[in-house]
């Protein structure tokens, strides 16, 4: 007999039969007529009016029918919260049954119903039960604490359920623990700031005993809550590594994938010379390749994760290509991320292996996996340079299928294959322009137009070709008119005698007839440009394109960074950040991954003057010298030879085109998709310009105060207190005459760990200035702001205003002569003023510079005498340790002391916000004003900054 | 954390029973699961998380069921997915087969048993085997029961219970080594492994001790000792009961088994093989009128060994008919559903070669539609052999009562699908 019986009813006067069965003296009868009642509930139908009745049968020692009326109460006490509490006295009751089952089943679903009368009665049953002798009561109302605090979290606090569950991961048992732990980290996401987690080497330390002991779930819990741990220094880490590495064993791809994200975090603090580092490396790499062999959906949620650890270590499977081929009966989406993953992994030792697997897949019939294992074929050539000529040749082939789609897609990738190796495969057009008339999709047709536009001078009948196009104007997608005007105008500049009718058709077709005010914008600028200076015209259209980097795609490297603390979840599976999906995470804080330690081993290529430690710079585009249009499009805001807006036209349409490009320069800058001179693969190449968004970490500081505060720090200077970060007085930087009225003057200061730039806007000009804001050029340590540019009030005429811009260090980079040289543009309702200014580079030193000793030792000794510079310090009277202590202020640490023949020798450290450190030897002759600094570091182009801050912060 | 809800559907996504675990998802939303599946499936985006506004679904499909876990937080995806196949195996366990029907038949024991697995979205006890002990299907039996919690639950061997006898005491233990090898048309090996794995069944009173001794490479080197053959396992999975710390320090296997069937552990091998039943076809289509198939089987392992219940898989296109075979031995037949041919030979022993010819007509109209390549697959058995050549050493048995038990071991050699690709030559 089944329980599908309890399904079929008769139609009428269902629920008053259902009463009067449930209102039975017999027990059989009773039990049966509730279960009917919850298979009504089971198919939707609403059986609430039985309410009074099935809580009548509440009271019955057959646990089976104890549980289907619990189930009962869990549905429908919410519609009924009056007469809910009918059934708190049996909660209670049963809270204090003799069966260890029976009260937890009642504490269980106590707390899931949601009303608020029942969790006043609550508290009482559940803080026994939280002491029950039963582990199994106590684990479960460890649960209960989280699913309470969800209703009331007031009451929870109140009631001191917080501390009795966090003593809970004291408890003897595993599973108690695991529950607890899994409760508090349910209670900490919804309240970030509640510091209830605090996680200390004790608890750290049961937390990994009893993760030896209990269930798979409670592993991952455990595991989970490991992860949001940051050890205290290299040594803890890798001792919490050595015991979370045996869970990489676990049958479990869940409690594996945790594991992994608990090593991948920690394995940032470890020193890389480390020899375990390279054996945890070594031991991460098998059990990712076994999670290929979970189930399908384990498999993309693994897939999604391994692109994540690709990027960030590519190291660890840079061997395992073979296991991402795609098997014949993958799914779909497990496909997709095979072709992505081996595309990430190729490289010049396997690229031939790969090619022949792209190949062969471009030939099956799932179209979207073709066209993807077409396009792999293209981003093959761009990143491995040996392989291109291979990779061209293979798409070739595949046009010669002729099978559309197939053709399209290789169209597409041909084009960035010419950007990324200008004028070595053109010899290929011949075979593309065979093809033109099968392109039906936007992005071939425009791929094509943008070939033939680039190469027109190459192709006799280009402007035939391109005038086949113009006829369907109109009929045309955005992108590709955008690419017609583009390569029109190309190919007049090239051949200006015979194609003039035809730019002055697409330019009336643009301007004239179109709707699209980027289409109209695109045409106007032309048209001026070409009217006004068909020279200048030639350097703007035809300027030298910025190579496409080889990396397309890459995740920008602080969400990277973010995405590798949340591996296995959701957030991992999207590659997007929590707070884009998860409502009220708005405040959450973003996890980051911990620093490495500082042994100075993490700077590897010191030589770029930037950072490897800190791998903020996005991928950025070759740079190519002199190039205008590049700059243009990568937001650089580098004043252009002349200066200020362009030199006037004369026309009667001069206003409208100097709006274009004054007023319209934001927009035309935020355009990515389809930024001027028409480079299509500029979607790729200009991600690089935008970088990164700045962290939102600091607090903008209100003017008013960061002034007054301003003051009492100048006052403090004055009066010789060697207290805070020495901080040079302000300067002018744009005088009212280059600002047309704005007068900007200001200096750097280094507050409480936050760079910050302290500016005074003074309007010297007639009129009221609004709407400031502010953008960096890319710089040579990464500094942007950390906020928009708060000037809260409009600035009437001789009015001063004192700003303070908080700066994040995760800007892109892009080394500078001098170093500290940092290019600004200001805008207000006026115009955009550039300037550029120098920052002492002792903003950047960081609070966590001190190295230890043997660090230093070891360090000082690693670093090549070569990259040893030495200064003198005139007129300098100090003794010595006044000197220390003046340099500490500004984050310059003495690590040790020596003296020799009355000469003190001072052992110094200084780390740079991106990582780089400088070692330092200060010699002070007592009575001798002449200091000599002996500087040492694996990047030695900042000495001569770094010598600077000395003397600066020394003599002030 | 993890889930907020689960939801059983049927194929049309109708609810056929569900649990509200946290209530902070609207139970309506599920509404929107099946449109958004068949959107995806659509536009060739098939995903196993879709989301809908701020509700994200995680599913998975068993027989004609999808379980679906819905949450609008950054839950533990790889977490839901083993929870939610760790269901499909629970309640397998319980009803034999989960499909519709069994759902219906037993939404009691789904609902008593949802109420056990998960506690607010938080996985609990998902050993079957306990759960059989305090959650059983004839509700009869309990009311005099006064059922307990078994303290297994909350122990730390959470898979075993206490007090359990047998008269006669032994352990079978099963090696099975499956290997994969994907051949393409040019009959170069492109890709070959090795998964192992051991399964045991247990019939051992009390609460035994167990360790296992494999001929482990690794091992081998830690001991110092440097005999025989030794493999080389490239990762190894365990189950629950193996102590992973100890393994991590010393590779000793050591555990209290589960009662009963259970796979202690799995393996993956990279070693190079070759196919162990070799396949050579011509398939010849004459567009428009037949295809001709011949298909060469060789046995490339040990002439003592046999390989048991060979099955060569030969695809065929779908508009084919009226099929006529030819074989040295065993049974060609047509399976029209999967567009196959299926030959079986019940026994072929090492060294030999056998060949099936195939001729199928082909309508005049040709189908448009392009159809994929599926490779052709091998399935085999080949008992008392390992690949690999992965041994059992000795399994230690030691139970506090002292009584004597026996182990068995068996190896079995299978086909996880032998692959070879191949090329059609249109004539």
């Amino acid at each position: 007999m089944t329980d599908s019986k309890y399904f079929t009813t008769t139609k009428k006067g269902e629920i008053f039969e259902l009463k009067a069965e449930l209102n039975s003296d017999k027990k059989e009868k009773k039990k049966e007529a509730v279960k009917k009642v919850i298979a009504s509930m089971t198919v939707g139908k609403d059986v609430s009016a039985l309410f009074p009745d099935v809580v009548n049968c509440m009271q019955t020692d057959n646990l089976e029918l104890k549980k289907l009326v619990y189930l009962y109460l869990m549905n429908y006490a919410k519609s009924q919260p009056d007469m809910a509490i009918m059934a708190v006295n049996t909660f209670v009751k049963d809270c204090e049954d003799p069966n260890p089952l029976i009260r937890a089943l009642a504490v269980r679903t106590m707390g899931c119903i949601r009303v608020d009368k029942i969790t006043e009665y609550l508290c009482e049953p559940l803080r026994k039960c939280l002491k029950d002798e039963d582990p199994y009561v106590r684990k479960t109302a460890a649960v209960c604490v989280a699913k309470l605090h969800d209703i009331n979290a007031q009451l929870v606090e109140d009631q001191g359920f917080l501390d009795t569950l966090k003593d809970l991961i004291s408890d003897s048992n595993p599973m108690v623990v695991a529950n607890a732990v899994a409760a508090l980290s349910e209670i900490a996401e919804s309240h970030p700031n509640s510091n209830l987690l605090d996680l200390n080497p004790q608890t750290i330390n049961k937390l990994l005993t009893a993760l030896n002991e209990c269930t798979e779930w409670g592993q991952i819990f455990i595991l989970d809550c490991l992860a949001n741990y940051t050890p205290r220094d290299d040594r803890e880490s890798q001792s919490i590594c050595e015991r979370v590495t045996p869970r990489l064993s676990h049958a479990n791809s869940a409690v594996v994938l945790s594991a992994v994200k608990v090593l991948m975090k920690f394995m940032e603090m470890l020193p890389k010379d480390l020899d375990y580092y390279g054996t945890l490396l070594k031991k991460l790499a098998p059990p990712l390749v076994t999670l290929l062999s979970a189930e399908p959906e384990l498999q993309y949620v693994a897939l999604r994760n391994i692109n994540l650890i690709v990027q960030r270590r590519p190291e660890i499977l840079k061997h395992e290509m073979k296991v991402f081929f795609v098997k014949y009966n993958d799914p779909i989406y497990v496909k997709l991320e095979k072709l992505d993953i081996m595309i990430r992994l190729a490289s010049q030792a396997n690229i031939a292996q790969v090619l022949a697997e792209l190949k062969e897949y471009a030939t099956e019939v799932d179209v979207d996996f073709v066209r993807k294992a077409v396009r792999a074929i293209g981003r093959c050539a761009i990143k491995v340079e040996q392989s291109a000529e291979r990779c061209v040749s293979t798409l070739l082939d595949l046009i010669q299928t002729k099978v559309n789609y197939v053709v399209q897609e290789a169209i597409v990738v041909i084009k960035d294959i010419f950007r990324k190796y200008p004028n070595k495969y053109e010899s290929v057009i011949a075979t593309l322009c065979e093809n033109l008339d099968s392109l039906d999709e936007p992005e071939a047709r425009a791929a094509m137009i943008w070939i033939v536009g680039e190469y027109a001078e190459r192709i006799d009948n280009a402007d035939e070709l391109l005038e086949s196009f113009l006829e369907g104007f109109h009929d045309e997608s955005t992108q590709v008119q955008l690419q017609l005007l583009t390569a029109i105008v190309k190919l007049f500049l090239k051949k200006p005698t015979e194609t003039q009718e035809l730019v002055q058709q697409v330019l009336s077709l643009a301007t004239q007839d179109s709707d699209n005010p980027d289409l109209r914008d695109r045409g106007y600028i032309y048209w001026r440009l070409l009217s006004t200076d068909p020279v200048a015209a030639k350097e703007v259209v035809l300027a030298e394109k910025p190579l496409i980097s080889e990396e397309t795609d890459l995740i920008e490297p602080t969400l990277l960074e973010e995405l590798i603390c949340h591996i296995g979840t959701l957030a991992s599976v999207y590659h997007k950040p929590p707070s884009a999906f998860v409502e009220g995470s708005r405040g959450v804080q973003h996890k980051r991954l911990p620093g490495s330690a500082g042994s100075g081993e993490s700077v590897e290529s010191p030589d770029t003057g930037s950072a490897a430690g800190v791998p903020d710079a996005p991928p950025a585009v070759i740079p190519s010298q002199g190039d205008l249009l590049g700059d243009l499009l990568n937001l650089d805001l580098t004043p252009p030879a002349t200066s200020g807006p362009p030199p006037p036209a004369t026309s009667g349409l001069q206003l409208g085109a100097m709006d274009l490009l004054g007023g319209g320069l934001d927009s035309l800058m935020g355009d990515e998709s389809e930024p001027l001179g028409g480079d299509l693969g500029g979607g790729s190449a200009m991600g690089a310009g935008f970088g990164a968004p700045p962290a939102a970490t600091a607090a903008p500081f209100s003017a008013p105060v960061s002034g007054g505060l301003d003051d009492l720090f100048d006052l403090g200077g004055g009066v010789g207190m060697p207290m805070g970060a020495y901080s040079p007085p302000k300067t002018v930087w744009l005088p009212a005459m280059k600002g047309k009225g704005l007068e900007i003057s200001g200096t750097f200061a280094r507050r409480g760990g936050v760079i910050q730039m302290e500016m005074t806007l003074t309007n010297k000009a007639m009129s009221v200035m609004t709407d400031f804001a502010i953008q960096f050029n890319r710089n040579s340590f990464g500094l942007a702001p950390a906020g928009p540019l708060q000037v809260l009030t409009p600035l009437s005429p001789n009015q001063s205003i004192e700003v303070s811009l908080p700066l994040s260090t995760v800007g892109p980079v892009m080394k500078m002569d001098p170093l500290n040289n940092l290019q600004v543009a200001v805008k207000n309702n006026i115009d955009v003023f550039y300037f550029s200014c120098q920052y002492p580079i002792s903003m950047l030193f960081v609070e966590d510079g001190k190295m230890e000793r043997q660090v230093f030792l070891a360090t000082w000794k690693d670093i090549p005498n070569d990259n040893e510079a030495q200064f003198q310090i005139k007129d300098c009277h100090l003794s010595s340790d006044a000197a220390s202590s003046k340099l500490q202020g500004s984050n310059i640490f003495t690590i040790a002391k020596r003296t020799v023949d009355g000469q003190d020798m001072l052992y110094q450290s200084v780390k740079l916000s991106n990582g780089i450190w400088v070692l330092a030897e200060l010699r002070v002759q007592t009575g001798n004003p002449i200091f000599t600094v002996c500087l040492k570091c694996r990047a030695p182009e900042v000495s001569q900054c770094v010598f600077q801050s000395y003397e600066a912060v020394l003599k002030n | 954390m993890s889930a907020s809800a689960i939801f059983v559907l049927d194929l049309k996504g109708k609810v056929l029973i569900c649990r509200n675990y946290k209530g902070d998802v609207d139970m309506a939303e599920i509404d929107h699961f099946m449109p958004l599946l068949m959107q995806h499936e659509e536009e060739g985006l098939l995903s196993p998380v879709m989301s809908h506004g701020n509700v994200h679904f995680m599913w998975i499909k068993h027989s004609n069921l999808y379980l679906v876990a819905t949450t609008n937080k950054n839950s533990n995806a790889s977490l839901v997915y083993s929870f939610l196949y760790k269901i499909v195996e629970v309640f397998t366990e319980y009803f034999k087969e989960l499909e519709e029907e069994s759902i219906q038949d037993n939404f009691v024991v789904v609902y008593e048993l949802l109420d056990e697995l998960m506690d607010f979205g938080f996985p609990q006890t998902t050993e079957s085997k306990i759960l059989q002990e305090y959650i059983t299907q004839e509700g009869a039996k309990l009311e005099v029961a006064k059922t307990k919690v078994p303290t297994t639950v909350t122990n730390a061997v959470s898979w075993r219970s206490e007090g359990i006898k047998y008269k006669k005491n032994e352990v079978f233990i099963d090696v099975i080594e499956s290997i994969n090898v994907l051949v393409n048309a040019n009959g170069s090996v492109m890709s070959s492994d090795i998964v192992g794995s051991i399964k045991l069944k247990t019939m051992l009173s009390g609460m035994p001790e167990l360790r296992l001794g494999l001929n482990d490479r690794v091992l081998f080197a830690l001991t110092g000792r440097d005999k025989g053959k030794t493999v080389v396992m490239e990762d190894v999975k365990f189950h629950q009961c193996v102590r992973l710390s100890r393994f991590e320090s010393d590779r000793t296997i050591s555990f209290i088994p589960p009662d009963g069937e259970s796979e202690l552990m799995s393996y993956r091998i990279n070693t190079h093989v070759k196919p162990l039943i070799w396949i050579e076809s011509v398939i010849e289509k004459f567009s428009h009128s037949r295809v001709e198939i011949m298909v060469k089987a060789k046995g490339q392992f040990k002439k003592q060994s046999v390989a048991n219940n060979v099955e060569v898989r030969v695809p065929v296109p779908s508009d084919a008919d009226s099929p006529k075979f030819k074989t040295s031995t065993g049974n060609a037949k047509y399976v029209p559903e999967k567009n196959l041919v299926v030959w079986t030979i019940k026994s072929f022993p090492g060294g030999k070669e056998f060949l099936m010819r195939a001729h199928f007509g082909l309508p005049s109209v040709e189908n448009d539609e392009a159809e994929g390549k599926p490779p052709i697959t091998v399935k085999f058995e080949i008992p008392y052999f390992t690949v690999s050549g992965i041994q059992v050493r000795y399994m230690k048995i030691i139970e506090k009562s002292g009584y004597q038990a026996l182990p068995w071991v068996r190896y079995i050699t299978q086909s996880g699908g032998t692959v070879a690709t191949f090329l059609i030559s249109a004539l």
